[in-house]
């Protein structure tokens, strides 16, 4: 069993009986699909929510809305069933509360709905999420089973 | 301002920076708890988004962090970073405060270590106003403990839609035994680079 690593602003997938993993996301949001009978989970480390304002190369795993069609499109690519996709989520905190906050530090929030709404223009159900609150959060997907693991530095671990 | 263009002279004079700012926070911070402090040369690094958080021991490392937010001519990201057990020394030198539980702070040791982290970047940011003339203000600060990955990366999120690179000045700095050390770790945004090098005389294309 290998453990796969997505790095911030990156994409990848998982087959059975690997494990997929993301490290310290903080206002990130963590999306996961899982293809339960293929055996098939991918993992997306989106860091912003519209690609829109993107200058200069595009990342695509960085945005939520060019994250989740891409993640699709490699897991169809290597083997999955669209149609059978779940998602769960994770992430999307504020890691500092300021009393004036400004756009820029509500980003966890936004990148949540920007995946939400991306997710639901696929038609993908999302299962679970641990959303929000002010905590990083480090997640690991078994692909045999679909457990997401979400560790985080003052409530242990919880799994969706 | 594409970072690859940077020449040695460039990055120089971003250490010298990092060196006046950190150099003043250090002696603002040997000043409040009466310890001689020294510091390291600062580094100053272009690096992809996914090694921000190595120098502090990776992105699940626990650190204590203050974070402010620099506007006015060069805007961007400041963060004061410690571990756990320094700040726990640090309350103790500097309050008395003797270390309860092992990773919990209550609201009376968060706030002041706010406040140290308040004056202490206060003080880096003061010294480059004065160096550079250009008008400088910080933002109220927010403290947060927790893992170094999620924490940094929010300092990232101005340079999220210009590429996979951020430039960052960090200057370690240590008491005599290494009880208390840390990091200054100033982000600033792509286009604070053009006024600062503007301010300071450098050339660029």
């Amino acid at each position: 069993m290998n453990v796969i690593k997505v790095g911030m602003a990156d994409l990848n997938i998982a087959k059975s009986p690997d494990r997929i993993r993301t490290t310290g996301l903080g206002s990130c949001v963590g999306v996961v699909l899982f293809d339960n009978q293929n055996k098939i989970g991918g993992m997306a480390h989106v860091m912003l929510p519209d690609s829109s304002l993107s200058k200069g190369m595009l990342n695509t795993a960085k945005y939520a809305n060019t994250a989740i069609p891409k993640l699709i499109e490699d897991m169809e690519r290597a083997g999955a069933n669209r149609r059978k996709l779940i998602a769960k989520l994770a992430g999307g905190a504020q890691m500092f509360a300021f009393s004036v906050a400004s756009d820029a530090m509500r980003i966890g929030p936004r990148n949540v709905e920007a995946c939400k709404l991306a997710l639901n223009e696929a038609r993908i159900p999302i299962l679970a999420e641990d959303t929000g609150g002010n905590c990083g959060r480090t997640i690991e997907l078994d692909s045999c089973t679909g457990i997401l693991n979400i560790r985080t530095v003052n409530q242990g671990v919880k799994e969706l | 301002m594409k970072f690859e263009h940077f020449d040695d002279f460039q990055l120089d004079v971003l250490r010298e920076v990092g060196n006046i700012g950190a150099g003043n926070a250090a002696t603002a911070l040997s000043k409040l708890i009466s310890k001689e402090i020294d510091m390291k040369v600062p580094q100053v690094k272009i690096i992809p988004f996914d090694e921000i958080s190595d120098f502090v021991g990776g992105a699940e490392t626990l650190v204590v962090c203050v974070f402010l937010r620099m506007l006015g001519d060069i805007p961007g990201n400041m963060f004061f970073i410690i571990s756990v057990d320094s700040a726990k020394n640090l309350l103790e030198e500097l309050l008395g405060m003797t270390a309860q539980d092992a990773e919990v702070f209550n609201d009376m040791e968060l706030s002041a270590l706010n406040e140290i982290g308040n004056i202490l970047t206060g003080s880096y940011l003061s010294s480059l106003a004065d160096f550079t003339k250009l008008n400088m203000q910080p933002s109220v600060p927010a403290v947060a403990i927790d893992m170094a990955g999620a924490i940094l990366s929010y300092g990232l999120l101005e340079f999220g839609h210009s590429g996979d690179f951020a430039l960052t000045i960090d200057t370690a700095f240590f008491q005599g035994n290494e009880k208390i050390s840390g990091h200054f770790f100033l982000i600033p945004d792509p286009e604070a680079l053009l006024q600062l090098f503007q301010a300071l005389g450098v050339p660029f294309k």
